[in-house]
């Protein structure tokens, strides 16, 4: 039994059986020194009515038997990322997290890791005893070099395992950290150095100012066999030449630094760019029509489809974009489809267009004998064409290219299959919103407004030149 | 106010409007345009986002957030579930409420980006440790991803339960228009079991153990007492179903598919019907057999008969099942389904 800190319940009521005052901690752990030492230093700053508690999974779990405030039992190797998302949400309550040397070292050493990295704002207790202690004294990333552990029966070889994980020395070199020590709670005199750290760490968290750690050294006399006060005192010994105590880093009479900040915006602000006055209407009598555009990725493609969608939303048209998205938009070939209907619109994708924009050769192999009987297909007339095209389908090679290059914007043949499109009438809507939704594309680069609506009235004019009209 | 947007952003324009407090995450393909938009919606509102190192971070990140009673979300796809699933059983177990969406992508293993629907007995049935159940929803429009994000913040704080929005490649990629929603949700914030760090919250513990097998035993009992009564929220569409003789069904992109079948077939004088799945979780038994008793079944999906294998659990008449399904990225073809069910009712049409 510990003498009694304000900063712990009265009586343990969550701890099952009738010693309701005592904790469950064996004869000897520095669990329950740490405990004490917390419950002691939490009760000084006053702060058990703010602070939330993330407890670890190992002998530590039932921390919330124990500290006076509110409480969460983490997952295994997670009560740093807990602690992580909490601080997030509630940024000015302290928040404590406790961990030992597997659910640390071990599973969860990435999460503290980044945590630490981040600079998030916990105060991070990291009782390291050498071993798993509540599983059964295996080995854990902190158990010394030929230390037999029950999983290390003829001692830790530092060959096949690896050596004693030092947290603090790794934290060490991160920017972030506000304060960094190692303690141990062997002796009365450790015990008094290890409460003052653990109290900087608090008053840390109490003030905001970032992430505090705090590795503390602690006997696990059960599982190294040995009566309580030899194990401390071997302990002491052994332990302190790999993990030397001392203090590593304290900030904490910096200011804590402050992030850049954002805009600030309403949700319909953010959401918004929506147009008001649309209604999208059931009109049995229109004829679906889809069109599926292709040809190399950074030709336009993707807006292209996206031009002809957003007139056929100005319409009132049920409207479906959907494009080869991944690694395909870059260098290789890129498609998108696009269904406009007078009702609701099934599959999103096509299998067999009315009309297939073919803007590059390997397009125009891989998609023209799956259009439609009735359908077309309009191609870049520079690329080779001796494919053979479906029976019923209508296939007109057409000079994209040199109608953009014509017109001074190399890269607006896309506009120009636009163009041949309206011109041919296979875009069944009105000029207007078409243009309008050519020239919304290219909102963010203005100047390049006027050489589009060039080349696209050109392409119509090739097209009634040509005849061309479907 | 009409938008035409991806997917993937319309789950963040629901999100906002649900209120949402945080987004934890980590980018994947096809599901990293909602990280994306989430980076610049939430803090432009004052609310949090954080890229997470991993989603093992992400769902613990969830878990600390959703434990101070805040409306917290992240979103992935295949591999980045896997690894949410320890995170998903710790919620369920702690009884915490949280949004995930799933844009799946074709797996097992690394698989490949493109659409599939196999992460499906992973969210339905649980996917990680214990007696446990998700609510799992599965937009099949882009208006869907919206709405459908809302109404599982909505569910998943009736019931304090993780709520799994199962979408997929498509849906999370393709663009349609949506009607933006009129205002925020004004879900009120509680203190019933939160830890908030203040004085009302501060008796409170959120934690999944029970160290006595009789705790524990009734922990488990409570749980599926309210699975039970999530039956109620059950949800479904039914297309053209009354007076059909066979029924296709599917859900999310899938449905989509079938849709254009059962249209083709009615034109064909084919009597077909779609039975489409808004929650998977709970499933909508009573719909599903109120519309196909009798009937021939065409089950589509884009996976390896996991969904079919949920119809016929829940079918009362389970002989009359066919199935069309298309892996590892490829969608079942419209016309694939026209023959199937025209090879189902020949002699009837």
């Amino acid at each position: 039994m510990i003498k009694r800190s304000t900063g712990l319940y009265e009586n343990f009521t969550r701890k099952e059986g009738t010693a309701t005052r005592a904790t469950h901690y064996c004869a000897g752990c520095g669990h329950g020194i740490i405990t004490k030492l917390i419950g002691e230093a939490m009760a000084e700053l006053d702060m058990q009515n703010d602070s939330v508690f993330v407890g670890p999974v190992g002998c530590a779990t039932f921390c919330y038997y124990y500290f006076d405030c509110g409480h969460i039992s983490a997952p295994h190797g997670r009560a740093s990322a807990v602690a992580t998302g909490i601080s997030r949400v509630l940024p000015d309550k302290p928040i404590i997290a406790y961990q030992g040397d597997g659910d640390l070292g071990a599973i969860g050493f990435n999460n503290a890791f980044q945590a630490a990295n981040r600079g998030d704002n916990f105060a991070l207790f990291f009782v390291n005893n050498a071993l798993y202690a509540m599983t059964g004294g295996q080995m854990a990333p902190t158990t010394l070099p030929g230390q037999r552990t029950t999983t290390t029966p003829f001692g830790r070889d530092i060959v096949k395992t690896g050596y004693p994980l030092k947290v603090c020395e790794v934290f060490e070199t991160l920017e972030a950290p506000v304060f960094i020590e190692r303690v141990s709670v062997a002796d009365t005199k450790r015990i008094m150095q290890a409460k003052k750290a653990i109290k900087k760490a608090l008053k840390i968290q109490k003030e905001k100012k970032g992430f505090a750690f705090v590795e503390i050294l602690s006997p696990c006399p059960n599982n190294m066999r040995d009566d309580p006060v030899k194990a401390a005192e071997a302990f002491t010994e052994i332990m302190e030449k790999t993990y030397p105590l001392g203090n590593f880093r304290d900030r904490s009479e910096k200011p804590a630094p402050t992030p850049e900040s954002v805009p600030r915006r309403t949700e319909r602000e953010l959401t918004g760019g929506g147009r008001e006055g649309i209604t999208t209407k059931n009109d049995p009598s229109f004829r679906e029509r889809k069109f599926k555009f292709s040809g190399f990725g950074g030709q336009g493609i993707l807006s292209l489809g996206l031009v002809v969608a957003e007139a056929a939303v100005s319409e009132g048209r049920y409207v479906s974009w959907m494009p080869s998205y991944g690694p395909e938009q870059r260098g290789g070939s890129a498609s998108c489809s696009v269904i406009v209907g007078g009702k609701e619109i099934g599959s999103p994708t096509i299998d067999d267009p009315d009309v297939l924009v073919a803007m590059n050769q390997p397009s125009l192999e891989r998609f023209a004998s799956s259009v439609k009987e009735g359908g077309v297909i309009l191609f870049e007339s520079s690329i080779r064409s001796d494919i053979g095209f479906p029976a019923g389908v209508k296939a007109i090679p057409f000079p994209a290219s040199s109608i953009a290059n014509e017109n001074g914007v190399p890269k607006a043949g896309n506009t120009a299959f636009l163009g041949a499109m309206a011109g041919m009438g296979l875009l069944p809507f009105k000029e207007k919103d078409i243009t309008d939704a050519l020239a919304e594309s290219l909102s963010a680069r203005p100047q390049l407004i006027e050489p589009n609506m060039k080349v696209f009235e050109a392409a119509k004019k090739w097209v009634s030149d040509k005849e061309h009209s479907i | 106010m009409r938008k035409f947007v991806r997917g993937n952003e319309a789950v963040m324009i629901g999100a906002v409007y649900a209120g949402v407090d945080a987004y934890f995450g980590y980018p994947i393909t096809p599901a990293s345009e909602i990280a994306h938009t989430a980076s610049e919606y939430l803090p432009c509102l004052g609310k949090e986002f954080l890229q997470a190192e991993c989603e093992t971070g992400s769902a613990n990140m969830m878990f600390g957030a959703a434990s101070a009673g805040k409306k917290v979300m992240s979103a992935s796809s295949g591999p980045g579930m896997s690894l949410m699933q320890e995170g998903l059983s710790y919620l369920a177990g702690a009884q915490l409420p949280a949004v995930v969406v799933d844009i799946m992508r074709a797996g097992p293993g690394l698989g490949n980006i493109w659409p599939e629907q196999g992460d499906y007995n992973q969210a339905v049935k649980g996917g990680g440790h214990g007696n446990y159940k998700n609510i799992v929803l599965a937009p099949a429009s882009v208006q869907e991803m919206c709405d459908l994000t809302i109404l599982a913040f909505e569910l998943s704080f009736k019931y304090r339960n993780p709520a799994i929005i199962l979408a997929d490649g498509v849906l999370g990629q393709m663009m349609e228009s949506i009607v933006i929603p009129e205002k925020v949700s004004d879900l009120p914030e509680t203190d019933d079991w939160s830890v908030k760090g203040n004085l009302n919250t501060k008796n409170n513990l959120i934690c999944s153990i029970y160290m006595d097998v009789e705790g524990q035993e009734r922990h488990n009992i409570l749980l599926n007492k309210k699975y039970e009564e999530m039956e109620r929220e059950a949800k479904s569409e039914s297309y053209l179903t009354d007076d059909a003789d066979i029924i296709l069904t599917g859900y999310g992109t899938s449905a989509r598919i079938a849709r254009s079948a059962v249209d083709i077939l009615r034109e064909k004088g084919i009597k077909a019907g779609l039975f489409r799945p808004i929650t998977l979780s709970p499933f909508p038994t009573e719909k599903l057999n109120a519309c196909s008793s009798g009937k021939k079944i065409i089950v589509t999906e884009m996976s390896n008969g996991q969904y079919r294998d949920d119809v016929i659990l829940h079918l009362e008449n389970k002989e009359s099942v066919t199935l069309v399904n298309r892996m590892g990225g490829n969608l079942p073809k419209v016309s694939a389904l026209v023959e199937a069910a025209e090879k189902a009712t020949e002699g009837k049409a």
